[in-house]
């Protein structure tokens, strides 16, 4: 213990001894309440008490709440100490007030009062003190009241070096907190990058941390640290470990620095500069090279230290992804590690080369390892360790080896820690449908899947193997018969009887010829397990019953008799006896022709993103902060999201009540909120100008966030129009892992027709990707498809949601004609339903230009001499689907006393004349 | 960034809490009792890393305390294990081997040695010399 001076508060140490002596928590909670009854006297009765017992008591209160005790007084007296002009009082005060304050206290003014009086002495330590509170406890209104002071003693050339340590975190925290009170004068941008060079390496160690932070809010100011950055980095990793005795770390030099120097980088792409980016590249190889000679010391401190450097060179090398050399050198490395005795490195290994998988320089190094990382599945003792494996299997999986990986992914299922079997099935269902030759092998690993891990299964996982089949006609015989089989089992999970269900329900014809499966016997089977399920599992299976009757009406009379049993007629739960009674009746009244429509099999469902990629994607709980205000780009991972939807979204199809359409439909609702998308990180904000993009021009910004933009450019002929779209990554960071889609739903999917190329998988740093594609238009529409964009930025999966705009007037082919010709047409067209007129307020200046303009954009002709009144607007268009031409005519009638319009739409296609007015009526 | 430092006993008694992000009091009691309950069941076999909610936690064990830091996913692990361990060496200096109970019955100096070394959630100063020289001075000071 250091040596106790007279003032080391004997009487705290008494009372500390006497907490620990008590021999019950009574005891104890008696000791406190005397002591704080003691404390409250003391502080109340004696005005004149000295500076060491106030810190006496002060430190007694902080005990006391640490303990976990709530402390309703003595902060006068603590903010008191802080005007001592005695260090170990002030330093109390201080931690009081860091450690029990919250930022709501009335006591703010006279704390910050106290903090700036100690920033402004000339004593050092003071000053310290007064910045290490202000790094603990920051905030928006401390942010404000020292925007001046801080940024001063960080770079003014009489500061003690750590005073400038303080300063520079102080300001990282003023910055997390607030970032927007927080003014740095761009005059000194050049002065804190160049803390980069200091020669006292711990104040560039703190001051890393702070540019970090301040790249991350704008890149370009603070671009000129790169070259500094990459030089002291190179200093560093050439010398010997005795040029930084004080910061040199089991004879690895300043090993902290480097790591901090390295990340920096990582906000970046390649040094453009040649000579910086090969200066880079030494240190990079350098690091490697540095792994490869022998330990200088046994210690794990000294490879712990040499290895925290290596694996974030690595992470920077992976970053900057350019350098085949380097990415195979580290894949070589950590596939080194992969065989050490150290189970951290084997772990870290693992994680990074997860990462190496996704890069098209190291995918095919990293496979090479793919033994080394089965075997640490079946032998890892960590679950954490094989989790990770599992991971590295996932990602280095392609169509080469994913025969391989399922099956040993299979096999360690029926072993692995139950805490991640749900993750492997997700991730054993993904590969094997994304990774399908074959999907008669698809579907033997998932009913296997079913069969060994059902409870594991989740909803997503059978619905999706229903979809698959469904879609796919070429498996629905195979599927038919493999779901049969896997119900003789005597033990059957229930997500094999639901699977097996619903496909026997559709598609049991298709094996009812054959003798050990006849129509009875498939009804036998299925029905030995009805008792065995739960209600949901029974109504599915109603459900079957039901599509059998229509499939084999010779066993109709069975199932009606199943039907008409009380424990379904009569059931407890609603839903069962709803379906009893009207599949019965059903069943009873209807024609076969009319049972044959209804129960029609299903039809394809829409491609879309698989919802196991969004199921793998939830999280755990979060850890959140209370009040504070997070940087957006601080460096979690919670993924974000951005819904713009002005369409209302669909009612999820397995709720409607008509029995008709509900015969379980395993469609998953397009729509999920995450929840772990959470206030962590503020969502990316997005500009949305207008509502209708892309309605007058032919090309138009769609969508736009901090991170990318979206472009289109299309072109229209006669039901068919030839698009195109511009991703542009406008970060720093490469976009990975992207995917786009459009998806229709509901009317939608009978309405458009959508072909679109994939996109690239990777977006660079400020590049540009292009998709091509058609939509055609089958009939018209009014609906908007979704369009969903998910990649990977910077680690951190992103979701982008909003709706697609593509709208019905882009499919009208513009028609001239002269007066006579229009209002015969317009005659024509007079019934009622096929007319739909608005009167609507000027939006905009109401100029004869334009509006031609925005008539022509919109795709229809603005006639001129055709109405009298020259004012007014006439034009005509045909829309084109691919099984109709709909013809329509508008007449557009300005009032410009009133600032109003009249617009007229008549249309030869019901309902298509109130769509096209809905369209037009904000645009003038 | 480091979201907050731990040091507890195998007990689950807290002998050092220090947030760096503004929780809520009940809020910080869960965080202790989750991380002890996460760390103590792991063995020498295990790694010094585990995944805590939307972070993780890299931790060391030294005799009977488990000295734990709360970092983001993507951090550095090593490079904070080592932080660790230049922390626990800096306190067995300035202590003159430290045990359990130095950091009971000298709490408010444990609290100056972390901020000296770590401020804001970040690695503020690795070197011990430095560190130690600064400790001595403050030491000194009434």
């Amino acid at each position: 213990m250091p040596t106790m001076r007279g003032d080391a508060m004997r009487g705290l140490a008494v009372f500390i001894s006497d907490i620990r002596n008590c021999k019950s928590r009574e005891a104890e909670l008696r000791r406190i309440n005397k002591e704080l009854t003691n404390i409250r006297q003391r502080f109340r009765a004696d005005k004149t008490l000295d500076g060491y017992q106030k810190k006496k008591y002060v430190c007694k209160l902080l005990f006391i709440f640490l303990l976990g005790h709530d402390i309703d007084f003595g902060y006068m007296e603590a903010v008191n100490l802080l005007s001592s002009n005695k260090y170990t009082e002030k330093q109390i005060g201080y931690l009081f007030i860091s450690v029990i304050m919250n930022s709501s206290t009335e006591m703010k003014q006279l704390i910050i009062q106290n903090i700036r009086n100690d920033l402004q002495s000339r004593n050092p330590i003071f000053i310290n003190l007064a910045l290490q509170c202000v790094a603990n406890i920051g905030d928006r209104e401390m942010a404000v009241a020292f925007t001046n002071d801080i940024p001063r003693l960080l770079i003014s050339g009489d500061t003690l070096d750590a005073v400038k340590q303080s300063a520079a975190l102080c300001l990282l925290r003023l910055h997390r907190t607030s970032p927007d009170s927080l003014q740095l004068n761009t005059e000194w941008t050049a002065r804190i990058i160049h803390l980069l060079n200091d020669q006292h390496l711990g104040v560039a160690t703190a001051a890393v941390s702070l540019i970090d932070a301040l790249v991350k809010r704008s890149p370009d100011e603070y671009k000129g640290c790169i070259n500094l950055a990459v030089s002291r980095l190179s200093r560093i990793v050439t010398s010997s470990y005795t040029d930084f005795q004080d910061y040199t770390y089991y004879f690895v030099p300043a090993p902290w620095l480097c790591v901090k120097l390295l990340r920096l980088l990582q906000n970046y792409p390649p040094p453009d500069d040649p000579s910086i980016r090969s200066r880079l590249n030494e240190c990079l190889d350098t690091i490697l090279n540095k792994a490869q000679e022998p330990l200088k010391s046994k210690k794990v401190q000294h490879s712990n230290a040499r290895n925290a450097v290596l694996f974030e060179a690595i992470n920077l090398i992976i970053h900057m992804d350019c350098e085949s050399s380097l990415l195979v050198r580290a894949c070589n490395q950590l596939g080194q590690f992969l065989q050490n005795r150290e189970t951290n490195l084997r772990y870290l290994a693992l994680e990074s080369m997860c990462l190496l998988a996704t890069s098209e320089f190291s995918h095919e190094a990293v496979k090479k390892h793919q033994e080394t990382v089965i075997n640490a599945l079946k032998s890892e003792r960590d679950v954490s360790v094989r989790q990770r494996a599992v991971d590295l299997l996932y990602a280095m999986c392609d169509r080469s080896n994913a025969q391989d990986i399922v099956q040993e992914m299979l096999t360690y299922l029926e072993t692995a820690d139950y805490t991640i079997r749900e993750e492997m099935v997700l991730k054993i269902a993904i590969l094997s449908e994304k990774y399908a030759v074959d999907y008669k092998w698809y579907l033997d690993i998932m009913l296997k899947l079913i069969r060994i891990a059902g409870d594991f299964v989740s909803e997503e996982v059978w619905y999706r193997v229903i979809q698959v089949v469904v879609n796919r006609n070429d498996v629905q015989s195979y599927a038919a018969k493999i779901a049969f089989e896997a119900l003789q089992a005597p033990a059957c999970h229930e997500n094999m009887v639901k699977v097996a269900g619903y496909i026997l329900g559709e598609y049991g014809n298709l094996i009812a010829l054959d003798p050990r499966s006849t129509p009875l016997i498939q009804f036998d089977l299925l029905h030995s397990k009805y008792h065995l399920c739960s209600p949901t599992t029974r109504c599915l299976i109603l459900s079957t019953y039901m599509k059998f009757v229509n499939l084999f009406p010779e066993i109709k009379h069975h199932i009606q008799d199943i039907l008409r049993h009380d424990s379904n007629y009569r059931s407890s739960d609603v839903e069962i006896q709803q379906r009893a009674t009207e599949y019965l009746k059903l069943s009873e009244v209807c024609s076969p022709t009319v049972l044959a429509t209804v129960l029609e099999i299903m039809p394809p469902y829409p491609e879309k993103q698989s919802p196991l990629l969004v199921r793998l994607k939830q999280k755990k709980p979060l850890m959140e902060s209370e009040g504070a205000v997070e940087p957006t780009s601080s460096a979690t991972t919670t993924p974000v999201t951005v819904y713009i939807d002005d369409v209302p979204k669909l009612a999820d199809t397995a709720q409607q009540n008509g029995l008709l359409v509900s015969l379980d439909t395993p469609e998953s609702n397009g729509h999920y909120e995450d929840s772990t998308f959470s206030s962590m990180t503020k969502p990316a904000t997005s500009t949305v100008q207008s509502n209708k993009k892309f309605l007058l021009k032919n090309s138009d910004i769609i969508f736009e966030n901090e991170l990318i933009q979206i472009g289109i450019k299309g072109e229209t002929t006669k039901s068919s129009m030839e698009i195109e779209l511009y991703y542009g990554n406008k970060s720093n960071f490469n976009m990975t892992n992207f995917s786009s889609n459009i998806i229709c739903t509901g009317e939608l999917e009978s309405e458009l027709r959508m072909n679109m190329e994939p996109t690239k998988a990777t977006i660079d740093s400020r590049a540009q990707i292009k998709q091509s594609g058609t939509i055609d238009c089958l009939k018209d529409f009014r609906d908007l498809p979704k369009m969903s964009i998910t990649f990977y930025y910077n680690n951190m999966p992103q979701k982008i949601d909003f709706s697609f705009p593509i709208y019905l007037n882009k499919y009208i082919e513009k028609a001239t004609m002269d007066s006579n010709n229009f209002f015969l047409r317009w005659k024509n067209l007079e019934k009622s339903s096929q007319e739909f007129q608005k009167i609507f307020p000027a939006n905009f200046p109401m100029i004869y230009d334009d509006c031609h303009q925005k008539l022509e954009g919109f795709g229809w002709s603005s006639l001129t001499g055709i109405d009298v009144n020259t004012e007014n607007f006439c034009g005509a268009g045909i829309i084109h689907t691919t099984t109709q031409q709909i013809g329509c005519l508008y007449r557009l009638e300005p009032n410009k006393q009133a600032k109003m319009y009249r617009l007229t739409i008549r249309a030869s296609r019901d309902g298509v004349a109130k769509r096209l007015v809905e369209l037009l009526e904000d645009q003038f | 960034m480091i979201r907050f430092i731990l040091i507890q006993n195998r007990a689950g008694k807290t002998r050092l809490a220090k947030w760096f992000m503004n929780f809520h009091d009940d809020e910080k009691q869960k965080l202790i009792e989750e991380v002890h309950a996460l760390v103590t069941v792991r063995d020498a076999k295990h790694t010094n890393f585990v995944e805590f909610r939307n972070f993780k936690i890299v931790y060391r064990r030294y005799a009977g305390l488990y000295f734990c830091i709360c970092v983001d996913v993507n951090d550095n692990n090593l490079a904070y294990l080592e932080a660790i361990h230049n922390f626990v060496e800096v306190l067995n200096e300035f202590f003159h081997n430290v045990c359990e109970l130095d950091l009971v019955f000298n709490f408010y100096k444990v609290y100056s040695v972390v901020d000296e070394m770590f401020l804001a959630g970040e690695i503020r100063e690795t070197s011990q010399i430095k560190v130690l020289k600064q400790l001595t001075t403050l030491t000194s000071l009434e």
